[in-house]
């Protein structure tokens, strides 16, 4: 998030700036102060922070978010079985409650750190960055972030992820991309987990699906897989292993990426030359 | 409902601006919030009477602008309006479009009461 370039001024509030200035006083004689900053700056600031934290060890980082009960842990754990061995990952876990699902990681060998939220429905960037001081990055290749499950909330919240990966299970109905549109605007990629139980729904359609999801001008690829029978995972594997490869080339060269659309992301589309300049210019393909 | 936690991060943000300007009261805060932006409304102008509750912006009118969903066809070139979960070409209703406003959260603008200037002893 950029607060200093300009790149927060758009066709809806260029008027704020233009005519009387950033400072004017209104007709009762307070002083109006225009700000143009994102209400959620200081987040931004930290997932910024947050993905400098990832980018200087060449760690990828891959935000998982689902409603409840999609798979991500399921995901998770056939995830980590179908990496090869010398790939290291680590995993960070949201949840209201329990440390449930990081044991379900470290059952197979893999370091996880629970943050539990209490009652907020999303992770931001602060509680990652707490969870970071106890997870040793040297050495590692992934970390996955697995966002509390809700389709709504952690949408907004950068949390200094390069990647949104969002499951879209299919026993929950193939108009989902319609009814949580900002949702599945932030997918870089979005898996059709489940996809083992397709022949029993007869009323899910996985074409329907992506159309709803090409109605929100996502070019996101959409991959059907099933954690439990395996299928699938082949293409998610690949799909990690070219973006493993894409972030060493980003670290190297002293670049960084941020996920798909964050709130205020078109900022980086409209004014793409503010960032370049910030040696941060977005590098997602084809956007 | 994470309206609470956008509320408090709009609060600091809004003390640190009126501390900055030496103001005796928030009086109108005023921003700018997008269909896409994952903020209800709603929500958050219930939110505020309590985040603000013993700060500066107590009494502060908290003005929520909402601005239209507009994309722009990367195909045609047209500039259209759009739904939310629509976010074609209006013109032409190809999906490779890029969204000129639609999911602002900002802050835009904060209106402050100030102690009028001393005056300059000679």
């Amino acid at each position: 998030m950029c607060d200093t370039c300009g790149c927060n001024v758009t066709h809806g509030n260029r008027h704020l700036i233009e005519g009387e200035g950033a400072l004017a006083t209104t007709a009762d004689g307070h002083r109006a102060v225009t700000v143009l900053r994102s209400l959620l700056s200081e987040n931004d600031r930290q997932a910024e922070h947050n993905r400098a934290h990832f980018d200087r060890r060449g760690v990828l980082a891959i935000n998982l978010m689902s409603a409840p009960g999609s798979g991500k842990t399921a995901l998770l754990e056939a995830t980590l079985d179908a990496l090869p061995g010398e790939l290291r990952c680590a995993v960070v876990e949201g949840d209201l409650e329990t440390e449930n699902d990081a044991e379900r990681i470290r059952r197979r060998g893999t370091p996880a750190i629970q943050i539990t939220t209490g009652s907020a429905c999303h992770l931001d960037a602060h509680m990652v960055h707490q969870a970071l001081h106890d997870l040793s990055l040297d050495g590692l290749d992934i970390v996955f972030i697995e966002n509390v499950g809700n389709l709504v909330c952690p949408a907004s919240f950068d949390l200094g992820q390069h990647r949104n990966v969002t499951l879209l299970s299919v026993t929950e109905g193939d108009d989902k991309p319609a009814k949580y549109p900002v949702m599945f605007r932030a997918a870089d990629l979005v898996l059709l987990s489940k996809s083992d139980l397709l022949p029993v729904l007869d009323d899910f359609d996985p074409q329907r699906a992506e159309q709803a999801l090409r109605k929100l001008a996502s070019t996101a690829p959409l991959y059907p897989v099933s954690a439990r029978r395996g299928a699938g995972l082949d293409r998610w594997i690949a799909w990690l292993h070219a973006e493993l490869g894409a972030q060493r080339v980003r670290t190297a060269g002293g670049q960084t990426v941020r996920p798909a659309i964050q709130p205020d992301g078109l900022r980086f589309h409209t004014m793409p030359q503010s960032h370049e300049l910030r040696g941060a210019a977005p590098l997602g393909p084809g956007r | 409902m994470h309206e609470l936690s956008v509320c408090e991060a709009l609060l600091r943000e809004v003390q640190r601006i009126a501390a900055e300007h030496e103001a005796r009261a928030v009086t109108t805060i005023i921003l700018h919030i997008g269909p896409l932006s994952g903020v209800e409304p709603e929500l958050l102008l219930q939110a505020f009477p309590i985040a603000s509750a013993g700060t500066l912006a107590a009494a502060a009118q908290l003005v929520l602008q909402p601005l239209p969903v507009r994309v722009r066809c990367r195909s045609c070139g047209a500039e259209t309006e759009a739904a939310a979960n629509r976010l074609v070409c209006g013109a032409c209703g190809d999906y490779h479009t890029e969204l000129l406003s639609g999911d602002e959260m900002l802050l835009a603008r904060v209106e402050l009461d100030c102690e009028a200037e001393a005056p300059t002893h000679v």
